[in-house]
């Protein structure tokens, strides 16, 4: 209510500063006119010659000239006098009084917000977050850590949360600095390569790869790396060898590992020949060689951008075709396809925030 | 309630606008008063709600209200408070709303003081001012918000640009945009001026000050940005002929032009067709430039808006207002009555040579940005027209001019004597010719070019002075004579010899950093040492430090000379987090006008650390020379008087030839 209060109060001293010249009658202040400024001229041509500046025969020249412009100036005013109408400003009032709190409404309502508070910070700090605990904790974390950037134990929290919130580039410079600052361990080598795979879409890269076998290398054990050596395998259509590090990982493991039953199923993937992705696309792929499978991808990655073109509420779509492009190193249409994203859910405030969260997630700054 | 506060004064503010746009044009063409009247008092709201409007901006950013779509996207909460304030115009939404501020701003002060203009001129200036005005707040309001909100406002704030986290922000852009924007009032009075068909000598007293101010403020915000540019990218270069550069040059180009022919307007009536061109072309480039910097047209530093509707939209606004106000010239023109006349060989004739170079330097500037731009829409090739072009094209306009230069203030209005100007330069050729001579015994070997444009440079500072002593007599009358003369002077006679002088000065800089500056360009480790124009420079170690929002790398070198240690400089590398992304902080050791700059590079494995080490001798005269012409512009701002330009009678009348 406060708030449209105030808004009535700016309206009407816009309306007042029109309506207030409009009220005035006779002509209060006196206008300046060419006259004056010759007139001017003239005095200023005596200074300059008591000064000694100009020599008295120029001086006579220049008075000649400017009584010449003083006489036309003169002519000019006299020509047309002054007028008061009544009935114009009675429609110029009209327009101010009734048009422009129209216009000013007309154009306010569609583009702000007048539901919404202010949100300064110092507020919201004292008032403890309840709906976003987790981000305002991260928050805190980063905070810490861009102060005392050389906290090992900081990174070592900080890490699996941000690949658990899906922030996974940020992920991968965590896991980074854990290994700078708390030394090199097969594990963390391990779990950045997942981040890497993570922020690629799942896709085991050369640099996430050299990561495992990193961590391969510190231990030869390590029961992750192995796993995703495996999948980088089944990915470069190397089936048997996936299949063969996977049932090596079987064979050395206790009969209770937690993780059994997923390098199982991953092992009957590959061996039973059932298909790797509910899609065929993995067995399609199999065969081809880099250039075809590299066209099999971005014919997939149009039937989307066509298929989000038709419907745009899907917000999980645009994240991936976004995240698509970007794998694809083509940043450009990454770009247009974020700007489309946006204007598609513009009108929908709740898919705009998600879009923002998971455009964030990438690491893409609008 | 401060950010929808400040978005509905906004709104109001066009509002405003679109009334004083058209209730004062009715007025004056019906002759009301009253309804011409509307100009003044709308033009006062208008800049009350703006500047409310802006408040607002500058609250939020402080507050770090992150609800705020602008504010999340360029701040942090711990950024300094400085930069939280500087950040409001160091994105695209908010520095439109600083444009629109100080256009606003300006309107405001020609409603408050134009007590001695007449009532439909004013009332016309007014209006002009009010469509642009509108044109702009549509675009902000339409394609560049920044009071747009999120329902759930983020917690952290993504951060400034890096580079932007500086102290040139908070001076650079208002500076350029008040140049820029200033030039708006001009333009405004010259079409309201076609509009009411009468142009005269009253007119360009009234404008003459709007236009000083404007053309102050873009050389201090043009000189501004180059040392910004010197200091914080690292290069150690301060031109680099990039486009957004140019872009302030070109109006910076016409304005002088126009400065300089509103004066002959003023004084002898003439050059009328030149000064509304000029008034017209000045604005028209400034609007050239928002284009090209807004539009992201040109992706550079400065261009932090890359959404092509805000490119169309300024491609609009360029188009009417560019278009229109030409169509409106080439209309009305021809009825504005002629004006005085002069012989070739005057005062008004070398103003007239001015125009001429100044403007065709313009254009070589305007082909030089744009035609890169129209083959690439054209044919997609990409191109880029950089230094070799400019210098070989800018240069050659540009001494003849310098040259000319010392004879303009010197000849008599009307009709001059160059011999008699000829001789009473004498002084200041002989003073250039020593120059020339010292620096080739001096330099022997170096370059042939750099002692003769010293010498150019010597005899335009020379004939400034010289035209200072012809006026005060200090040479041929006795002293106190010379004192009192003195101090009979107008301000704007001494504000044309500073300026005059700091045109020299800036070339004497220019000159000397291209030739001899000197460069280091290597990798040092901790205790290594490098000599470089006479100084030695020992790498003493490098350490790390925390700063409020970023990291630093600084590198501590002992500076000294002749074995005497003089300083330590203290270059550094910053690195921010949230934006990931790095800046150079160079260090500056000033000796006299001359500069020791380091700045550093990556860090190598082994502890070695690039660095670039340059010695620019008299570098600081590039940006001295403009801060003389801004001062001199100040005195002749300061001078209130009248200006009459006095006509030398004729002996015999011969030769004479209309102004235009």
């Amino acid at each position: 209510m406060m708030l449209w209060f105030v808004f009535a109060l700016m309206t009407a001293a816009a309306v007042f500063a029109v309506l207030w010249p409009l009220s005035r009658h006779g002509r209060l202040q006196k206008d300046g006119s060419e006259a004056a400024v010759y007139k001017d001229q003239l005095t200023e041509i005596d200074r300059d010659v008591a000064a000694g500046l100009i020599a008295s025969s120029e001086a006579a020249a220049a008075r000649v000239e400017i009584s010449r412009r003083l006489l036309a100036a003169a002519d000019n005013q006299r020509d047309r006098p002054f007028v008061s109408s009544i009935s114009l400003r009675r429609s110029a009032a009209v327009i101010a009084l009734v048009g422009l709190p129209i216009a000013a409404i007309a154009l306010y309502l569609p583009l702000g917000s007048p539901w919404l508070g202010d949100f300064p910070l110092a507020q919201r700090a004292r008032a403890p977050e309840v709906t976003q605990p987790l981000d305002s904790l991260v928050a805190q974390v980063e905070q810490h850590l861009e102060k005392n950037p050389t906290d090992g134990r900081g990174w070592n929290v900080l890490a699996p949360v941000l690949a658990r919130l899906g922030r996974y580039d940020e992920a991968v410079r965590a896991y980074r600095s854990s290994i700078t600052y708390n030394g090199d361990s097969a594990e963390r080598r391990a779990d950045l390569g997942e981040a890497l795979a993570a922020a690629a879409s799942g896709v085991i890269t050369a640099e996430a790869k050299a990561e495992f076998e990193r961590a391969l290398a510190l231990n030869a054990d390590q029961v992750k790396a192995s796993y995703f050596l495996g999948v980088a395998a089944e990915q470069d259509g190397r089936a048997a060898e996936a299949a063969s590090i996977w049932r090596a990982m079987l064979a050395k493991a206790p009969t209770d590992a937690p993780w059994r039953p997923l390098v199982q199923a991953a092992l009957a993937r590959v061996d039973g020949s059932a298909p790797a992705l509910s899609d065929d696309i993995v067995a399609a792929a199999k065969d081809m060689n880099d250039t075809d499978r590299g066209a099999m991808i971005r014919g997939m990655v149009e039937r989307l951008a066509s298929r989000l073109k038709q419907n745009g509420d899907d917000v999980e779509g645009w994240l991936r075709l976004v995240r698509a492009y970007i794998v694809m190193g083509d940043r450009d249409k990454a770009k247009s396809a974020l700007t489309d994203a946006r204007q598609a859910v513009a009108y929908d405030a709740e898919r705009l925030r998600q879009l923002n969260e998971g455009l964030k997630n990438l690491g893409l700054n609008g | 309630m401060i950010a929808e506060s400040g978005h509905y004064a906004l709104v109001l503010a066009l509002a405003l606008a679109l009334i004083q746009s058209t209730l004062p044009i009715l007025g004056a063409r019906w002759r009301d008063f009253a309804l011409m009247n509307v100009a003044r008092s709308a033009a006062l709201a208008q800049l009350l709600f703006v500047a409310a409007s802006f408040a607002a901006l500058v609250t939020l950013h402080a507050t770090s209200d992150f609800s705020v779509v602008n504010v999340f996207e360029n701040s942090h909460s711990l950024k300094p408070m400085i930069y939280k304030i500087t950040g409001v115009w160091g994105n695209h939404e908010g520095s439109m709303l600083l444009w629109v501020f100080i256009l606003a701003l300006f309107g405001g002060l020609v409603a408050a003081f134009g007590n001695n203009l007449p009532l439909s001129l004013r009332a016309h200036v007014l209006a002009v001012q009010a469509w642009i005005a509108s044109a702009f707040y549509l675009f902000i309001l339409i394609t560049s918000n920044p009071f747009l909100r999120i329902a759930n406002p983020p917690i952290e704030g993504r951060d400034l640009n890096p580079v932007l986290q500086d102290i040139g922000l908070a001076v650079h852009p208002p500076m350029l945009y008040l140049g820029y924007v200033g030039f708006s009032i001009s333009f405004s009075f010259a079409v309201a001026a076609l509009i009411e068909g009468r142009i005269d000598a009253a007119w360009a007293r009234w404008v003459r000050p709007w236009t000083l101010v404007a053309w102050i403020f873009l050389t201090l915000g043009i000189a501004m940005g180059s040392y910004w540019a010197y200091y914080e990218l690292g290069w150690g270069g301060w031109w680099f002929w990039d486009p957004v550069e140019n872009a302030s040059l070109m109006p910076w180009l016409a304005g002088t032009a126009l400065l300089h022919s509103a004066v002959v307007m003023e004084k002898r009536n003439a050059l009328k067709i030149w000064t509304i061109l000029l008034s017209i072309l000045t604005f028209s480039l400034s609007l050239l430039g928002t284009f090209l910097v807004r539009s992201g047209v040109l992706t550079s530093v400065h261009a932090f808006a890359t959404d092509p509707t805000r490119g169309v939209f300024i491609l609009l606004i360029l188009c009417v207002f560019i278009g229109g106000s030409l169509t409106l010239y080439a209309w009305r023109a021809s009825a504005l009555k002629q004006g005085g006349l002069f012989a070739p060989i005057s005062r008004e004739g070398a103003l007239v040579l001015n125009n001429l170079f100044l403007t065709t330097a313009c254009a070589t500037v305007f082909i030089g940005t744009l035609y890169p731009l129209a083959l690439e829409v054209l044919t997609g090739d990409k191109i880029s027209v950089g230094a070799p072009f400019f210098n070989l094209t800018f240069a050659p306009l540009f001494v003849p001019l310098l040259i000319a230069l010392p004879f303009g203030p010197l000849l008599a209005w009307k009709r001059g004597d160059l011999l008699g100007a000829a001789q009473r330069l004498s002084a200041a050729g002989i003073a250039a010719l020593i120059a020339i001579a010292v620096l080739w015994a001096w330099t022997r070997g170096g370059s042939a070019f750099a002692p003769l444009a010293i010498g150019l440079a010597v005899f335009v500072v020379a004939g400034a002075l010289s035209d200072l002593a012809e006026r005060t007599g200090v040479f041929r009358m006795p002293f106190g004579t010379a004192m009192r003369r003195s101090r009979g002077l107008p301000r704007s006679t001494w504000g044309t010899a500073f300026a005059h002088a700091g045109v020299g000065i800036a070339l004497i800089g220019i000159v000397c950093e291209t030739t001899w500056n000197s460069e280091y360009i290597g990798s040092m480790k901790p205790n290594d040492t490098t000599e470089i124009a006479g100084y030695e420079l020992k790498l003493a170690g490098v350490t790390q430090r925390q700063g409020p929002n970023f990291r630093e790398t600084v590198a501590q070198f002992a500076v000294s000379l002749d074995g005497k240690p003089l300083s330590t400089m203290m270059p550094s590398k910053r690195n921010f987090t949230t934006r990931a992304s790095s800046t150079t902080e160079a260090a500056l050791l000033t000796r006299g006008a001359s500069q020791l700059y380091i700045s550093l590079g990556e860090a190598a494995a082994d502890g070695a650390i690039a660095v670039r080490i340059y010695h620019k001798p008299l570098v600081l005269l590039i940006w001295f020379g403009p801060v003389l012409m801004a001062f001199g512009g100040m005195l002749s701002l300061s001078d209130r008087r009248l200006r009459v330009g006095a006509p030398k009678p004729a002996k015999a009348m011969r030769g004479l030839q209309a102004a235009e």
